[in-house]
């Protein structure tokens, strides 16, 4: 008679014994003897066909059976035979993850790649991915990370499809524009892959809802075109304990790496406050709307960010935590700088109020614009309208329209002389100076008349017919 | 309801920081008084998952069987099995469940690196579902060291 060692979750089923006596000359006699005094053990270790589950594993002495002679490993009198369950678990579901035929035809350039695999493509579906800013850089992220088969994307944007955006921003198109962002983009990812999931913010990324948010995704992918959302998006991820790929681009210039990012080894790389723990002083840098930027640099830098995504999600390759990525568009020049965690910063352990921080607001007050188009309409149509040109005055010289001279620099010392009863329309060169003309005007002395001239007096040159119209 | 006093907590979060990014594992042992039950010690155990540790971890037979033996060597009673989620809520995955024992108590500590998040304990029903089995006995030697939900939203 052998001995059959009874696990304790198996116990209920054996009236709590932990050992029980069998005969039989094989392990299999001996299994059967077992579940035949001991009925409610049977389902629990022999499966449909009558084969032991593959979760029970059975030892003779300190040795697997399928390492002796399986089910007919010979079993004497003093043999000691051990049921024991495998005891397994983790956190995550990857190893889970099944594809559809059509999901396997998809993928089937990926996972023919050595080294990627099956294995990262389970990966690529199981993960959840956060999109901050669906602009320049968060197109090609989207599509890239969309066309990979990340299964669960996020996207976060409180915008509107502009004409000004399609420069830029390859997600959309005319029919898109005036939509939000995040509907947009969501139509727009899910033709390209409806075998994903996205949910969608319509909203600006607070203090108040960033960690809620983050903490629900695996991997943060800023593309925010703002001082203080992308501080906001480096703390929330520091506290949510989540990587946060960064990108961001300037005229000509485009930055990337991969911040808050814990190694094999445990060991967590710097975050954008080991790099810039202030922000620079308000006004320094401007965004893209002031100081504008190449059309097709967000597309390189926005891929170059989707590829560290997808290497922070599957493990394969080195990421780019650490090191600090600069492309150089005019001159072709990259450099990869090393970077790493300061002693003396700060732990970042809570929210604080972000514009207040960085001085600026997160998303500036949209000023009302007017095309030239509409200028000449109303000029035409004899609404009574005020013209200023916020130039200096040798500006003015070489070319005007006959508009009331207050160059930048004076506006506020002459606020007085600007209508508040009438529409109001500055203009400047481009549309810049007199966009900040405007907003001090509105900020400091509250008017609500004033309206940007689209592109400024070039603008108005180049039509050459309008130029006549407007009779320069 | 399970009872984990401050000293095998701290036990099993040492083990779980000890091991991040990779996820700890070992096994919990102690008496069953009806419903209650009572962790007097834990026995830690080599993650031996061959290939992914930081979502993944597996306790070899023999090592199981080793624990078993001392476990009633003692007469103590294998009540369960813990394990740590870095970075991940103390929530069981589907992959948790899929490989859960019946009876067994599956206490999950959640992570982050060099910080404690939370700790709770799963046990499956009737349904091979899991459900929540109360903890007690657990007292913060701190306000800092609280556990406090995870993910955490404010
Ligand atoms: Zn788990």
């Amino acid at each position: 008679m052998a001995t059959i060692i009874i696990p304790t979750p198996l116990r209920k089923f054996t009236n709590q014994q932990n050992k029980v006596t069998v005969g039989g000359t094989t392990i299999k006699e001996s299994i059967d003897e077992l579940t035949l005094n001991f009925p409610d053990l049977k389902k629990n270790l022999i499966d449909e066909k009558g084969n032991l589950r593959s979760f029970v594993n059975i030892f003779v002495g300190d040795d697997d059976i399928r390492d002796l002679n399986e089910e007919n490993t010979a079993v004497k009198a003093e043999t000691v035979i051990s049921i024991i369950p495998a005891i397994a678990g983790g956190s995550t579901d990857y190893e889970n993850i099944t594809f559809s035929k059509e999901e396997q035809a998809r993928y089937n350039r990926h996972i023919i790649i050595p080294g990627f695999g099956l294995e990262a493509q389970k990966k690529l579906k199981a993960a959840k991915v956060l999109v901050v800013g669906s602009g320049g850089l968060g197109s090609p992220v989207l599509l890239y990370l969309a066309a990979a088969g990340v299964g669960n994307i996020g996207i976060v944007d409180f915008d509107v499809v502009d004409d000004s955006n399609l420069q830029r921003q390859v997600l959309f198109g005319v029919t898109e524009v005036g939509k939000s962002k995040v509907e947009a983009a969501k139509a727009r990812i899910q033709s390209l892959n409806p075998h994903i999931n996205d949910t969608t913010y319509n909203t600006q990324l607070t203090s108040k809802n960033a960690l809620e948010i983050i903490s629900q995704y695996d991997v943060v992918a800023d593309g925010t075109d703002n001082f203080p959302t992308r501080y906001l998006v480096n703390d929330a991820s520091v506290i949510a304990g989540k990587p946060n790929v960064y990108a961001s681009i300037f005229q000509f210039e485009g930055q990337v790496s991969v911040f808050n990012y814990t190694n094999a080894k445990g060991e967590t790389g710097p975050n954008y406050r080991d790099l810039y723990p202030t922000p620079p002083p308000p006004g320094l840098v401007p965004n893209c709307a002031e100081g504008g930027v190449l059309g097709v640099l967000p597309g390189i830098i926005g891929s170059l960010q989707a590829n560290e995504v997808i290497k922070v999600i599957t493990g394969v390759g080195e990421t780019l935590s650490g090191r600090f990525f600069v492309f150089d568009a005019l001159t072709f020049e990259t450099r990869t700088l090393k970077i790493s965690k300061q002693a003396n910063t700060p732990v970042i352990k809570e929210l604080i109020d972000y514009e207040q921080f960085c001085g600026v607001k997160a998303v500036e007050k949209k000023i009302k614009e007017i095309s030239v188009d509409e200028f000449v309409q109303w000029q035409k149509s004899g609404e009574d309208i005020q013209v200023i040109d916020v130039r200096e005055p040798a500006e003015y010289e070489q070319v005007n329209i006959g508009a009331l001279l207050i160059p930048l620099a004076t506006v506020a010392e002459r606020a007085g002389e600007i209508s508040r009863d009438k529409k109001v329309v500055v203009h400047c060169k481009l549309g810049g100076r007199s966009s900040k003309a405007i907003r001090e005007l509105e900020e400091k002395f509250g008017f609500d008349n004033l309206y940007n001239l689209k592109g400024g007096i070039t603008a108005v040159e180049q039509e050459s017919d309008l130029l006549k119209a407007v009779n320069v | 309801m399970i009872k984990i006093n401050s000293t095998i907590h701290r036990f099993l979060t040492d083990d779980a920081l000890r091991t991040f990014p990779d996820e700890c594992c070992g096994f919990l042992v102690g008496t069953e008084t009806g419903e209650e039950r009572v962790v007097e010690e834990i026995i830690v155990v080599n993650n031996a998952k061959d290939g992914d540790k930081r979502r993944r971890f597996e306790i070899t037979p023999l090592d199981y069987l080793k624990a078993e033996r001392a476990a009633d060597e003692k007469n103590l009673l294998l009540l369960g099995v813990y394990h740590s989620h870095p970075n991940h809520p103390s929530v069981p995955s589907e992959h948790d469940r899929v490989v859960a024992q019946p009876y067994f108590s599956y206490v999950i500590v959640a992570v982050r690196e060099n910080e404690f998040v939370s700790l709770q304990s799963w046990r499956l029903n009737d349904a091979s579902q899991f459900e929540e089995e109360k903890v007690e006995g657990y007292l913060p030697e701190s306000a800092e060291s609280t556990p406090r939900p995870y993910p955490s939203s404010r």
